[in-house]
């Protein structure tokens, strides 16, 4: 097949597709809902011959990882899935994969952390890892999960990172949409071959990750090593520069493909808004259908949609919402005691700066809640009346709450 | 090689497995095992005998010999050694004056 075919398939399918044509060398994964379909797929076609790859059946989560980590420190291509729970115990090794600086490609098919226990959409999952270290992409459809994928091989090597690829749960994993399949030829041009830092070679042996103190100290031979601090450093700068490098993935991958998708945001209606509405994954699909309903009722609404949310892009976000009237974030997690974590992040990407609009935040979806256009309408028209009555800040609106006020 | 302008240039913790690896371990120690020559069975038969002291070290410290050696810059002072030296030859040492 020389060119690009177009098929019908769900997002997980979308996931399994990607990661074949990267030509994972290694899969290792535990299945957990909605995610399983990502590594049945992946087994099936290992065991037909159609990937040449070594699929590791684990026991747990942690160990799905650490095989994925093992793998890539030889120099492997790895790819791993999960959702919720499993990364919830996958968690140590999720924070080891960054620091010893493996390109590390992981799924996540969004669903709500129990308890209790729900198999539903929401993104508290992910949301647990931003602080992890890895570079956390969100997708909005099915084309979007597999051409994410696919730059989440050329994000990690380029920068020694993990990436997630996160895509919102049966919203997206279980939906069948049409999805443009490159040829394995393009792909093959699109991705470098796979280079760890290190590559762990027996004739050569190095202990990785090895006991670091607070400060540098000269090794055995007398050559200097950094201390903790160094590394963390070094580490964030990788994710710092990775604001470059998505962007930079993203055009050479519309060189490639034909296809791009906003590199850090994405934006729709938005030049001369006064309301914009911020959401990252299918929920900013959603949230654009709610845009242009409410211009035809002469409410001039955008969106701009998060897709890296690790590292977080704060000039963008500064530049596309300074200025604004109304700024509206809907979060599908809560720090539980705050508010929603995109909103705290934009409230202070936005603080800094003198034009900065009113920002209000909202939780929506938790645990597959249905989200309605009317409900983000109302929710929309409700902010932006307070927001004419002289409003600056109010309690996160919880979308479509049904508990009863109590006397 | 001079440490103070040698940068190993490492992005990742990377070392090569090594005796000191992690550092000359023995500052760490407040109490310092000794040797009574008498009582270590390796000298009261003269031969390489017993080195249980030198099996158990868990920080590799400990050379075989008549009798056992140990290499205090490493050693962290655990006392491992003394607990398992079956003629009571190794005693733990306070490191500082008035330490119990």
């Amino acid at each position: 097949m020389s060119d690009a075919m177009t098929s019908v398939m769900t997002g997980n399918e979308a996931a399994a597709t990607a990661a074949r044509l990267a030509r994972v060398q290694v899969v290792a994964a535990y299945p957990i809902t909605p995610q399983s379909p990502v590594v049945e797929t992946l087994s099936h076609w290992v065991e037909q011959g159609a990937l040449l790859a070594e699929f590791v059946r684990v026991e747990s989560e942690h160990s799905a990882l650490s095989v994925c980590i093992a793998a890539a420190s030889v120099g492997a291509r790895v790819f791993t899935a999960t959702s919720a729970n499993g990364l919830a115990y996958m968690n140590e090794q999720v924070w080891w994969a960054a620091g010893a600086r493996l390109p590390v490609v992981m799924c996540c098919a969004n669903r709500a952390m129990a308890a209790p226990w729900n198999v539903l959409n929401d993104q508290q999952d992910s949301m647990s890892v931003r602080d992890a270290g890895w570079v956390q992409l969100y997708c909005r459809d099915n084309q979007e999960i597999l051409d994410t994928t696919l730059q989440a091989y050329r994000i990690a090597n380029t920068l020694n990172l993990p990436v997630l690829v996160c895509y919102d749960g049966f919203l997206l994993s279980h939906t069948v949409m049409p999805v443009t399949v490159p040829t394995q030829t393009k792909v093959d041009g699109f991705l470098p071959s796979t280079q760890a830092l290190p590559i762990i070679d027996p004739n050569d042996p190095r202990n990785v990750g090895q006991v670091t103190l607070a400060d540098p100290r000269p090794n055995a031979e007398g050559v200097l090593c950094h201390g903790y601090m160094e590394l963390r450093a070094l580490h964030h700068q990788a994710l710092e520069r990775a604001l470059q490098v998505i962007p930079e993935v993203d055009s050479v991958f519309a060189g490639t493909f034909g296809r791009h998708w906003g590199g850090l945001t994405w934006k729709h209606l938005l030049d001369d808004a006064e309301i914009v509405l911020v959401a990252a994954g299918s929920l900013g699909m959603e949230l654009t259908v709610v845009a242009e309903a409410l211009r035809r009722e002469g409410l001039r609404t955008g969106v701009l949609g998060i897709r890296a949310y690790r590292p977080f892009p704060g000039d963008a976000i500064r530049a596309a919402l300074g200025g604004r009237r109304l700024v509206i974030v809907f979060d599908k997690a809560i720090s539980y005691g705050h508010e929603g974590p995109i909103c705290s992040d934009v409230r202070a990407a936005l603080s800094v700066d003198t034009a900065a609009p009113i920002v209000f935040g909202a939780v929506a979806g938790l645990g597959g809640r249905e989200i309605t256009v009317e409900q983000l309408l109302a929710a929309v028209r409700k902010a932006h009346a307070d927001c004419c009555a002289g409003m600056r800040r109010r309690p996160t609106e919880w979308i479509n709450l049904k508990l009863q006020a109590t006397a | 090689m001079n440490a103070s302008t040698k940068d190993c240039g490492h992005e990742i913790a990377m070392a090569k497995p090594s005796a000191g690896e992690a550092g000359t371990t023995g500052e760490w120690r407040t109490l310092r095992p000794e040797l009574e020559r008498s009582r270590c069975l390796a000298v009261r038969q003269d031969d390489v005998v017993c080195q249980l002291c030198w099996a158990y070290c868990p920080d590799v410290c400990i050379q075989q010999a008549i009798p056992p050696t140990i290499n205090l810059g490493y050693c962290k002072g655990c006392g491992i050694c003394a607990e398992v030296c079956p003629s009571d030859a190794i005693g733990m040492v306070p490191e500082a004056p008035g330490e119990p």
